[in-house]
């Protein structure tokens, strides 16, 4: 009975021991942390990352909002960073304390979601676009209507990624419209856009790269990133930015209110932002990352990669999609369930 | 006297007995049912979540919808063909797996002993490995560059792939595949248990084999039936992960639609209230099994 006491005694002492050398639950998108770049964190820091995945943006908010989760960083897109600030689920950020807070890149320092990046460090940043294979449509990619109004090759072809607030914010864009409108002249166009164009689509999925990569998938509504990953693996796949107007992201990584490792936060998010380890980030998940000075670690692929770097004739199409307000969110769920009945 | 004290304190005795499983019963089962249906009556958070205060409107949400465009308020013709399209399928899948399950576990129950215990041992291997990997093994068969299409292909049976994927007809094969041997066991138990003298007995009496398996089998082996019909409707009917990966998500069943207001339509008490209602229609597809297996049980 003593020796058990004393073995459990010692196992306890020994696990507070790792604690204080220091650990860092990170909570982040799944397949988009690389393992190379936490590795280094440890070699550098001595601290132990464990990550965490998710799928959605919804889900992490829940998770994180039910309180306890006992994560310390999370990685919420752009318009959900306003929604964390608001619910108070976000500690502020000592910026006395992140040294290479001047790494990031002037024109993502100050940015609409989050003024004087109070409340997060970029982690990645990409677009929603289209994927075509040219093999099966030699036309031209540029453009929404490849999966709103299709065109004959691609008939009972393309996928559409089931993001709502991406392809409402496509469509709306087609249409003419702006991101989170509640215009109900423009939603009656989108909502009849997209009914009409659904009989010709071969399916709602996520799974992009792969599918893309194997030629299931010859047109898809798909990130740029992804959309790179699978033209390495097939040269026929080439990304669109549609003319119309498409959606840009910036996932943020950034502190929770009851993180329980701060310091550790702190090194983190000092060690992102040399430029070295963004680029390491950007080299995994194939986005770009928001830090200057990274370009020169990244292979010569992804500098001249034409999903990451945006062609300059393209680049005004562009546009962050606000944080929708609820009633927005609540008109279009009604458009998506009359869509997916 | 003293008898009857000691039947009470034995009845006392068997309540506090049972008192803990009766509270983890009800904390473990009703529990987090019960905050299913307080949440189906409250408002909608901002975001996610919900505001405590009450709130019919998910009910209403249910069953009705108002035209966002115009205003109208008519009965919910979304909600409704969704929930017709889960049902729909749970009962095409139910049908398959009887059809398929009903000679597997005929042929099992009339193996010599041991070769029985393989044949059972078999059917319970799938259960082995995770539900989402089978359904993926399933779409690496019949998707277009797959196995199925590419032997057709090679064989020159077609020289363009069939599309399966995607359609009703994957998310059937899908459920059909997962759901078998739910159907299989219960049938086998019920048919181990059937005296196969009453067979002999209805061909001394001239009846045909149709007549038999009519007449004298499936009415006795009927309960199984019932039970094995039961354990596939209901997973079937809340499936998400096979309408998810093998139907292409353009249509949604009901558990894809339970998802979309938990996540991206962020709108808890709708979800809540969907979930209810499905919960409403297993329930009542159990009733109806007790009922049926009660009434002209021929053991009975």
């Amino acid at each position: 009975m003593r020796k058990i006491l004393i073995a459990t005694t010692a196992i306890m002492a020994s696990s507070v021991a790792a604690m204080a050398e220091g650990t860092l639950n990170l909570y982040n998108w799944g397949n988009y942390t690389n393992p190379e770049l936490l590795e280094k964190f440890t070699k550098e820091t001595g601290i132990d990352v464990t990550v965490t995945d998710y799928d959605s943006n919804t889900t992490a908010l829940a998770k994180v909002e039910a309180g306890g989760s006992g994560f310390d960083l999370v990685v919420p897109s752009h318009n959900y960073i306003p929604i964390y600030v608001g619910k108070g689920l976000l500690a502020e950020l000592d910026h006395s304390r992140l040294s290479n807070i001047g790494n990031i890149a002037d024109e993502w320092a100050d940015v609409p979601w989050d003024p004087n990046r109070a409340h997060s460090i970029p982690w990645q940043w990409g677009s929603t676009g289209i994927a075509v294979n040219t093999k099966a449509y030699s036309g031209d990619p540029h453009t929404s209507d490849i999966f709103l109004d299709p065109p004959e090759e691609l008939v009972g072809k393309v996928n559409v990624v089931p993001e709502m607030s991406d392809v409402m914010a496509m469509a709306i864009f087609n249409v003419g419209g702006e991101a989170c409108t509640e215009d109900l002249e423009v939603l009656r166009k989108v909502r009849d856009k997209l009914m009409a164009a659904k009989p010709s689509w071969l399916s709602m999925d996520y799974g992009t790269t792969d599918k893309l990569s194997s030629g299931d998938y010859v047109a898809s509504v798909n990130w740029n990133g992804s959309t790179m990953r699978a033209r390495i693996n097939n040269p026929d796949v080439v990304y669109g930015y549609p003319k119309e107007g498409y959606p840009l992201f910036m996932d943020s990584v950034a502190l929770l209110a009851d993180a329980n490792n701060v310091d550790e936060a702190y090194q983190f998010l000092d060690f992102i932002m040399v430029p070295e380890n963004a680029a390491m980030i950007s080299n995994f998940a194939r986005y770009a990352n928001g830090i200057a000075g990274s370009e020169p670690f990244m292979p010569d692929e992804m500098k001249t990669a034409p999903e990451i770097v945006t062609p300059a004739e393209h680049a005004d199409a562009g546009r962050f999609l606000p944080t929708c307000p609820p009633s927005a969110t609540e008109l279009y769920t009604s458009i998506w369930t009359e869509l997916l009945k | 006297m003293s008898g009857g004290a000691h039947g009470r304190s034995k009845g006392l005795n068997g309540w506090l007995l049972s008192l803990p499983a009766l509270v983890l019963l009800f904390v473990a089962a009703s529990g987090p049912l019960l905050i299913v249906a307080v949440y189906s009556f409250l408002e909608k958070g901002d975001y996610s979540g919900v505001r405590w205060i009450f709130s019919g409107d998910a009910w209403f949400r249910v069953l009705f919808e108002k035209d966002i465009f115009d205003g109208t308020v008519s009965l919910a013709d979304a909600n409704l063909s969704i929930f017709w399209r889960s049902v729909k399928l749970s009962l095409a899948t139910t049908f398959i797996t009887f059809v398929l399950g009903l000679p597997t576990a005929w042929f099992i129950a009339t193996r010599a002993a041991k070769a029985r215990a393989i044949w059972l041992f078999l059917i319970t291997i799938p259960f082995w490995t995770n539900l989402l990997i089978r359904t993926f093994a399933i779409m690496e068969v019949i998707r277009n560059q797959g196995l199925l299409n590419t032997a057709l292909i090679n064989l020159g049976v077609i020289s363009e792939p069939i599309q399966i994927l995607y359609t009703d007809t994957a998310v059937l094969i899908g459920m059909a595949y997962v759901y078998l041997p739910l159907m299989v066991l219960p049938l086998f138990a019920a048919i181990d248990r059937f005296d196969m003298r009453l067979i002999e007995a209805g061909y001394d009496l001239y009846a045909s084999r149709w007549l038999i398996l009519r007449r004298i089998i499936l009415p006795i082996i009927k309960p199984g039936i019932v039970a094995g019909c039961i354990l596939v409707f209901v997973p079937s009917l809340g499936a998400y992960v096979t309408p998810r990966v093998l139907g292409g998500g353009k249509n949604m069943m009901i558990g894809n639609f339970i998802e979309l207001q938990f996540g991206q339509g962020q709108n808890w008490p709708l979800g809540a209230a969907l979930s209810m209602v499905l919960l409403i229609v297993v329930m009542g597809a159990l009733l109806l099994y007790t009922r049926v297996s009660s009434r002209d049980d021929p053991h009975g």
